[in-house]
């Protein structure tokens, strides 16, 4: 029995070898499917690990709230590109009370607009964000020069701005900053500070901000009376849950909404926690929907090795007729073909593993050479999902061309030509 | 006996032609003979042969292959009966190409279920024929006698009850066909039962029992009067 399948496998091999050429294309079609599956799931998982890097850098004890409603699990309305005017400078102010959130360390408003801010025959195209004391509480950094604008500027429509480091160079070059007056719309805004170089962190790019007090920027260049959006800094990642229903709570009394499911609210309170949830929740499915595309191409790698299996077997007539007539039997006969396409397969298979392991390699160092904090990760999943799919594919598709060859008639297949 | 048919018949049917090309066959034959079956082509005569070798069967008849019934066993049954009872030499020796002379011969023994050792008896055989120089060389490396001699060889490893040799010198010049022919004698000889199936009258000769078929009839079955025997080198006439 031993030596049966010894030779059934050498056989498997001798067939494989005696047609290079064609066995090569034959399993180029498993190689790329396999190698397509590794390299998405690698890829996928790499994009969604720097995208979570990216997100709990903001650190995970932050909570914004939202205009309008949303469910638990989908994006809020303001996403869509909907202007939603429910909630106002006097909610973001009435969360900052402890008798409201307890738990809320720092709370800042945001609102922007779009706004060219000029300087002698400079100018620079950018948003304006209208926010309060609290920004620097909640998003971090540092002022490198000048100072930030106080609680009193906040409240009497001061015109003074805050910015990045970026706009700063774009705008003064190597000249002083601090104490100049630009324009932006009609008004003259003076510098007081400038803020350090930071970066990009979660998607936002700290370095292009323009910042002014919130109450400004609504009255003299948006023209609006809601806010876009609140963010706060709860005490500890612990309280996050807490902080959250308390500032339902809050807004829910302030909105006049007495349905406490959730139902009714003309707002979305979140934590990052959250968000982070429903971002994997998204790229998860993305990932997989590649890699199920990517498995197609297995399928049709299945087919070609069908094809090619009932090519062999139709050669190899004669030979079949005479292992029949030396007593094998029909079963030998099947799964000597089956092997034969498992081999080809799972070879495939194997090849296309390293192809895809070395590929998604060469994207994570090119990823990190360009700047991204980009993980090398080839999951046991994917290759082991690979390598079990690959022979799946030869068990499925050699089958046919197997059975086939098993029901043929020992003396018509001696007589073949 | 070895083998007994009773009234075989065998038809094929192409659309709505029926073809008849055994009408009813009846001999027996016992263990140690050597016989020809002798005939035109187009007799019926490697019909009868394959039936006999259990590749094919009867339409209709009755076949007692060492007192089994076998027209009534199933696929695998028979596939197991050709294992274990019948070795077969081709015309066109049927070897595996790319596939040494060892291993080729080594094949009916993978599919044995029997346990002996494959190796030790197949070099066994190649040794009986002549072959034991050859054993790693691959079969388009080898003469075309030799090739039918690891033929011979081949249906011989599993030691059967009957050896069934289908036209073994159509492909070899006069020689490597005298050589052939003093080794089925050889084997004869030392106790095996061979059927040989050719259309030259010379060749039957060299068995002990001629059987005539044609169209699909037995029309003559006698002894051989004057055996003619197979020596390497000379031809006996």
């Amino acid at each position: 029995m031993f030596d049966y399948y010894r030779q059934a496998i050498r056989i498997s091999f001798v067939a494989l070898l005696a047609n290079k050429t064609r066995s090569f294309l034959t399993m180029l079609g498993i190689i790329i499917g396999v190698g397509a599956v590794i390299v998405i799931m690698a890829v996928g998982a790499g994009a969604q690990s720097l995208i979570l890097a990216q997100i709990q850098s903001l650190g995970s004890n932050l909570v914004g709230v939202l205009p309008g409603n949303s469910g638990e699990d989908g994006p809020p309305t303001s996403a869509m590109g909907i202007v939603i005017t429910t909630l106002t400078y006097d909610d973001a102010m009435a969360l900052k009370l402890k008798k409201n959130v307890p738990n809320l360390e720092e709370v800042a408003a945001y609102s922007s607009a779009a706004a060219t801010l000029e300087w002698g025959s400079n100018s620079f195209e950018g948003t304006l964000t209208g926010t309060t004391d609290g920004y620097l509480g909640v998003e971090g950094g540092e002022v490198e020069s000048g100072r930030f604008f106080t609680k009193d500027e906040e409240r009497n429509l001061s015109k003074v701005v805050v910015l990045g480091s970026e706009v700063k160079r774009d705008l003064f070059g190597d000249s002083e900053a601090i104490g100049q007056r630009i324009k932006i719309k009609k008004h003259y805004f003076e510098v007081i500070g400038i803020m350090k170089e930071r970066g990009t962190v979660a998607f936002q790019d700290y370095d292009d901000k323009i910042l002014a007090p919130i109450i400004t920027v609504q009255k003299l260049i948006a023209g609006v009376h809601h806010i876009g959006m609140i963010r706060a800094k709860v005490d500890s990642p612990d309280n996050v849950d807490r902080a959250i229903e308390d500032i339902k709570i809050t807004l829910r009394e302030r909105h006049d909404i007495t349905n406490q499911s959730g139902a009714d609210d003309d707002f979305t309170a979140r934590s990052a926690a959250q968000a982070l949830d429903m971002i994997t929740v998204i790229t998860d499915a993305l990932k997989y929907f590649l890699a199920a595309m990517a498995a197609l191409s297995l399928l049709v790698g299945g087919i070609g090795i069908m094809n090619i299996m009932l090519v062999s077997v139709t050669e190899r007539t004669r030979e079949i007729g005479l292992r029949k007539a030396v007593g094998a039997n029909n079963g030998n006969i099947m799964s000597q073909f089956l092997l034969e396409a498992i081999t080809v397969t799972l070879f495939g298979g194997v090849i296309g593993i390293v192809c895809g392991i070395i590929i998604s390699f060469v994207i994570s160092v090119v990823a990190n050479y360009l700047g991204y904090n980009w993980s090398f990760v080839v999951s046991f999943l994917s290759v082991f999902l690979a390598v079990g799919v690959s022979a799946i594919v030869g068990l499925v598709f050699g089958l046919y061309p197997a059975q086939k060859a098993s029901r043929l008639e020992p003396v018509e297949a001696l007589r073949y030509e | 006996m070895l083998i007994n048919v009773q009234n075989l018949k065998k038809e094929f049917i192409t659309g709505e032609v029926v073809t008849k090309v055994l009408q009813g066959v009846s001999f027996s034959l016992n263990k140690g003979e050597f016989i020809a079956i002798m005939g035109p082509s187009g007799s019926g005569k490697s019909t009868l042969m394959h039936i006999l070798g259990l590749l094919d069967r009867a339409t209709f008849g009755k076949y007692e292959f060492e007192g089994v019934d076998v027209t009534t066993l199933g696929d695998d049954e028979l596939a197991l009966m050709r294992n274990e009872k019948i070795g077969f030499v081709f015309q066109s020796f049927n070897l595996l190409s790319r596939t040494n002379v060892l291993d080729n011969v080594k094949l009916p023994l993978t599919y044995s279920v029997k346990k002996i050792n494959i190796e030790k008896r197949a070099r066994e055989v190649l040794a009986s024929v002549g072959l034991e120089h050859r054993l790693n060389y691959y079969t388009n490396q080898i003469s075309g006698g030799e090739k039918q001699r690891v033929a011979i060889a081949r249906a011989l490893v599993n030691n059967p009850s009957v050896i069934f040799a289908d036209e073994p010198t159509g492909n070899l010049d006069s020689k490597s066909g005298i050589q052939v022919m003093e080794i089925l004698q050889r084997l004869n000889k030392e106790g095996n039962t061979i059927i040989l199936v050719t259309h030259e009258t010379y060749t039957a000769e060299h068995a002990e029992r001629i059987i005539h078929v044609k169209d699909g009839l037995i029309v003559d079955d006698q002894r051989v009067s004057h055996r003619r025997w197979a020596k390497d080198g000379e031809i006996l006439k």
